[in-house]
């Protein structure tokens, strides 16, 4: 079941990275990877936007990039949701994860 | 942005098949197996089981770890699990084997109410082996019995599915979740019985999930299930969970906190309100729709109460690769990790790795998905019941007395 028919696909020229929300400081790497000072192509699900961010950081499949500059203390958006708070600043296009973001439950 | 993805999900025009081929049962339920399966009330009764299965073919051994001095609501969640495993549509037939005769004939009489054949034995004055030759020439004669039983056309409405996702990572939220969300929003209407759980794993998304809610009572309901599974964390936890949620996987996969996790797991649902909030095990007796069942966020637990529910087929998203299977309820995967999908083949039913590349979109991803759930539903075997997987675990609330 896993063969996908591959009629009427266009294939939407590299995708880089997917950001649910219009609001999002964060996106997901949807490719392999992707390497410092690459120039990637962001595509935003809410409203069919694209936009270009350059990485400063190696980034693997499925892991988030910072859109914009993060302060100590700052909320982490995605889904256009509060998924926790900054606990080491972040800038733009650095790899965004659990050495500088924590959760504000438990 | 609900509204903005709903409207592209209900542009699909694959027409949905309006019936499946399943075996209908005596209480008007429809099953999408045929199992007979041998019923352990208590974990010292498990030999006895094991040995019955081994001796006659079409038979399965449901072994497990409890059954003994539980008390209270944790008894009564025992209880609750075994009957409704022995309830559920799937099975044709059950034999409950105890240690003594009195839970063993509870669990047989509120089985039998269906309709189904149902036997119990009990071990203490017999010992395993008569037991074990007393229980085969029963067993044989049932799965002779169930041998005969036919798949016929019964209308999807008879599907009851329920959902859980595991090892999850940052492409479960972007789409193999979403696809999930799909498929409900499209089997929904058609009267289809639907069921998400995983209380812990909704937090930081708990407030936005209540909203979920179609009444006042079942958010009500919602808000106090949540809070007090919150508590229960709070008051156990001698650390902030960092090594239990998120996973180890599930950190690898990019998931960096639980709220992060929770919003995923959420997007299961898609567009669609929950009728109503069950116990674990809990049948739910308010009609077709969307019901949200208490559980713990560990596979195996979830989809055993969910089985148990009465649900017949479960769609399982995992992002790094769970490999999760059930005895009764057949468990479909899928993934959109394009890595998982690759290494892990032999475990994923369908591959929608191509939302991820735009090559596919949640509407075809999603009509993907319920053509794989009726071909299961029809009798196709899943990656994990042809890999073996019966991950059959009981939820224990509490120490027995």
């Amino acid at each position: 079941m896993s063969e996908i028919s591959n009629k009427e696909i266009v294939t939407m020229a590299g995708t880089d990275i997917i950001i649910h929300d219009e609001k999002d400081n964060v996106g997901v790497v949807v490719i392999e990877k992707i390497t410092p000072k690459q120039d990637c192509d962001c595509w935003i699900m809410e409203n069919d936007k694209s936009v270009k961010i350059q990485s400063m950081d190696e980034i693997p499949l499925g892991h988030k990039i910072a859109m914009t500059d993060l302060d100590e203390g700052d909320t982490i958006l995605k889904y256009g949701h509060d998924i926790g708070k900054v606990v080491k600043s972040i800038k733009k296009g650095e790899h965004v994860h659990v050495h500088n973001v924590k959760t504000k439950k438990w | 942005m609900f509204m903005f993805i709903m409207l592209k999900q209900r542009n699909g025009n694959m027409e949905i098949p309006k019936t499946f081929l399943g075996y209908k049962r005596e209480d008007g339920r429809t099953g999408t197996r045929n199992h007979v399966i041998i019923l352990p009330v208590d974990d010292i009764s498990n030999a006895c089981a094991e040995a019955v299965a081994n001796n006659i073919k079409g038979t399965i051994a449901l072994p497990h770890s409890y059954g003994r001095l539980q008390f209270g609501a944790d008894l009564e969640l025992h209880f609750r699990t075994m009957i409704g495993t022995g309830r559920n549509p799937n099975v044709a037939a059950v034999i409950v084997i105890g240690i003594e005769p009195k839970w063993t004939k509870r669990i047989v009489d509120a089985i039998a109410t269906t309709g189904k054949p149902v036997e119990g034995f009990s071990i203490e004055g017999v010992g395993d082996i008569d037991t074990i030759a007393k229980v085969s020439k029963k067993a044989q004669e049932f799965s002779i019995w169930a041998s005969e039983k036919q798949r016929e056309e019964r209308p999807i409405s008879d599907l009851w599915i329920s959902v859980k996702c595991g090892e999850s990572d940052t492409t479960s939220g972007l789409a193999s979740n979403p696809t999930v969300g799909n498929l409900m929003d499209k089997l929904e209407p058609l009267g289809v019985h639907l069921c998400f759980g995983e209380t812990s794993e909704l937090t930081g998304a708990e407030t936005v999930c209540e909203k979920r809610g179609k009444t006042p009572e079942a958010q009500e309901k919602f808000r106090k299930t949540w809070n007090s599974y919150n508590d229960f964390i709070l008051k156990e936890a001698t650390d902030d969970l960092s090594e239990s949620q998120p996973t180890a996987g599930n950190i690898a996969g990019g998931l960096t906190t639980i709220e992060e996790k929770a919003f995923g797991n959420f997007q299961k649902i898609g567009g669609c309100q929950f009728i109503d909030v069950l116990e674990p095990a809990e049948e739910p007796t308010k009609g077709p729709g969307l019901y949200f069942m208490d559980t713990s966020s560990a596979a195996a637990e979830c989809v055993t109460l969910q089985a148990a529910g009465g649900f017949n087929l479960h769609l399982f998203p995992t992002g790094q690769g769970n490999i999760i299977g059930n005895p009764i309820e057949p468990v479909v995967k899928l993934t959109a990790n394009p890595l998982t999908a690759k290494s892990m083949s032999e475990h994923i039913d369908v591959d929608v790795s191509k939302i991820l590349s735009r090559e596919m979109n949640l509407d075809e991803a999603g009509d993907e998905l319920i053509k794989a759930t009726i071909r299961v539903a029809n009798g196709r075997l899943t990656c994990a019941e042809a890999l073996g997987h019966k991950e059959f675990v009981m939820t224990k609330l509490y120490r027995s007395a």
